[in-house]
């Protein structure tokens, strides 16, 4: 049937139609403009570089799981207080209990699924909204930690991992540093500046890449294969888009969820162990209002909050932005608070922008 | 007669203290479509329900090409060859129209764990079964929300057909499009039912089912009147069993017979 009141589709108006597309223009807007404003400041000098990309890619790995989950139609709110439970996990079973550290990264993630699958279990179980289910484990988990802490250590920040860790495979796989030899190499060349005092004279301020943000990057790019590629993930978006129409041609719903459920958990537990490996040490205080912070990502990434929609590279582009413009303010001097006055206006844009591309799609007037 | 594709015998089915169904009997050959009417809270949705395997009959006998069958999940009736398409629920408007098509069953390929959805194959498949149904798309990843209501509902018929139905239930399909969408979806369910598929339409609107309708069972109040065959029973009659007869006759009276 075609109908000659259908207007033909603009290239333009197809490519406005993709959840990406916010997330694009947003960062090359930021970099454009820090391009301009902070553009003599190092901010885009290796180190510079080094500083910005390792905090996107914190953002983007929590992120990834804030993604999947919500165009599965559910929120995880207790993703920071899970990242501060992991951590006191691990280090109190290394430090501690003295275990070995790989042991310790190994149960933490399986506590933390666990803990993930439980989340799941409830909503779908209850009926009640995600969001009031993971506000509890909010709590629960945050107590937990410190509790745990305390009587454990009788101190909420636990010390001496990185002692624990050294020669450990697993560490290395969190901690770790990797292309040693090329920015070695780049600090030979003068590419990358060198230390020239002191134990570490020669080698080059950046030293590598760290394995934060190969897992940022490895999670992206499994993230994306997973949704758009195979049938889990149309399986996500249909879960997301109209449980009960999935239910009805046979999609497991409930497998999905708790399993996307138990996947931002892992991502969670992702964050906490590069953490703690590169700090040394775990506090009960980590991942404070992380939560908010991926789920901003992922909103500003092209989802929508009602779920069926999204993008894994869009959240990582709104890491980026996320991270790009956190630490930029800072190298162009500004006002550090002026950072939440910006998330609160881009958030508030995203989500507009976001509603405008879901009724151009569905039709909706 | 051959043995029906499938055949409901006195479907009883109780909601704690109520009777939403108090023993309905139904069936349904290859090739022709019989329209199951009623007015809203007849029991029909509850039948249907019972039908493709998201209730269970509190008692009665379900049987499959004369076998009996019981569905622990609507699963189990589409394996059987029992496909529903749901009035509303029928597609995800946020979806492409191959993703919706391949819903639950995506066709793959890969090696090993690594297996994803072959989007050629599946878009390619979308785009001949959407022409047999006379849809042209413009692209198979056209979301489905910009498609017409009438539309979405040939999408999923398209895709129960594709999938192998033997029996295809239509829930009230075209109580919420206009005239000429309407004449589409029965104009799909008349090629539906010529291709050897049993085609159970539920509808309140007499008109729809007279027009593609083979065999007429009127439910009212969770009760069968009987089964009337094509010819032998007039609109007027039809209207007069849904609503019960009598207050409808005068209502009827007062609008000049325009119902």
């Amino acid at each position: 049937m075609t109908d000659e009141r259908l207007k033909q589709v603009s290239s333009l108006r197809r490519a406005m139609i993709r959840p990406e597309l916010g997330a694009i223009c947003g960062a090359i807007l930021v970099f454009v403009f820090f391009l301009m404003i902070a553009g003599d400041s190092g901010m885009f000098a290796p180190e510079g570089i080094k500083n910005w990309t390792v905090v996107s890619a914190q953002f983007a790995i929590i992120a990834v799981g804030a993604c999947l989950l919500m165009i599965a139609g559910e929120f995880d709110l207790s993703v920071g207080s899970m990242i501060g439970f992991s951590g006191v996990v691990i280090a109190i079973l290394s430090v501690h209990m003295g275990w070995p550290v790989w042991a310790a990264i190994i149960a933490a993630f399986v506590i933390a699924m666990a803990i993930g699958a439980l989340n799941g279990f409830l909503v779908i179980k209850t009926g009640l909204p995600s969001f009031i289910v993971t506000l509890a484990f909010l709590y629960i988990l945050r107590g937990l930690t410190i509790w745990l802490s305390i009587t454990t250590t009788r101190q909420t920040i636990i010390g001496g991992v990185k002692e624990a860790a050294v020669g450990d495979p697993l560490a290395f796989l969190f901690g770790g540093v990797i292309f040693k030899d090329l920015f070695q190499w780049f600090g030979d060349m003068g590419w990358v500046g060198t230390f020239t005092r002191g134990t570490r004279a020669g080698q080059p301020i950046v030293e590598g890449i760290p394995m934060l943000v190969v897992w940022a990057i490895v999670l992206v790019i499994f993230g994306h294969f997973l949704l758009t590629r195979t049938r889990f993930g149309n399986w996500i978006f249909a879960a997301g888009g109209d449980a009960k129409a999935a239910r009805y041609v046979g999609v497991p719903v409930d497998r999905v969820k708790i399993l996307m459920f138990m996947f931002t958990a892992f991502c969670a537990t992702v964050f906490a162990t590069c953490q703690v490996m590169e700090f040394g040490s775990a506090a009960a205080d980590r991942g404070l209002l992380k939560e908010f912070e991926a789920i901003i990502c992922v909103v500003i990434g092209g989802a929508l909050l009602t779920g069926g929609y999204g993008s894994v590279i869009g959240a990582a582009l709104g890491a980026l932005i996320f991270g790009v413009v956190q630490q930029g303010l800072f190298f162009a001097g500004a006002e550090s608070s002026l950072f939440r006055v910006f998330l609160g206006t881009i958030l508030i844009l995203a989500v507009i922008m976001n509603t405008y591309i879901r009724r151009m799609i569905t039709g909706e007037r | 007669m051959a043995t029906p594709l499938m055949e409901m015998d006195n479907i009883k089915k109780n909601f704690g203290p109520v009777i939403a169904l108090g023993g309905v009997s139904f069936d349904i050959y290859a090739g022709e479509c019989h329209c199951l009417l009623g007015d809203n809270g007849a029991g029909k949705s509850t039948f249907i329900k019972t039908m493709s395997g998201v209730h269970k009959p509190t008692g009665g006998v379900m049987r499959v090409n004369g076998k009996e069958v019981s569905f622990a999940t609507p699963r189990d009736a589409m394996t059987a060859g029992i496909a529903t398409v749901y009035q509303d629920l029928a597609m995800i408007p946020l979806m492409s129209v191959t993703r919706n098509f391949w819903m639950g069953r995506e066709p793959r390929k890969g090696f090993g764990p690594f297996k994803w959805i072959d989007f050629k194959t599946a878009n390619r498949i979308t785009f001949e079964e959407m022409a047999r149904m006379g849809i042209n798309l413009r692209e198979a990843d056209q979301a489905v929300g910009t498609l017409s209501g009438g539309e979405r509902q040939s999408v999923a018929i398209a895709r129960a057909v594709h999938f192998g139905a033997k029996v295809l239930i239509l829930d009230e399909p075209t109580s919420a499009l206009g005239v000429r969408q309407t004449s589409n979806v029965l104009a799909t369910i008349d090629r539906v039912r010529k291709a050897g598929i049993g085609v159970v339409f539920i509808t309140h609107n007499v008109r729809h089912a007279m027009a593609v309708g083979d065999r007429f069972t009127v439910l009212n109040r969770g009760q069968t009147h009987g089964t009337a065959m094509r010819g032998d029973i007039k609109p007027e009659e039809l209207q007069d069993l849904m609503a019960g007869g009598q207050e409808l006759a005068e209502l009827e009276g007062s609008l000049g017979g325009t119902i």
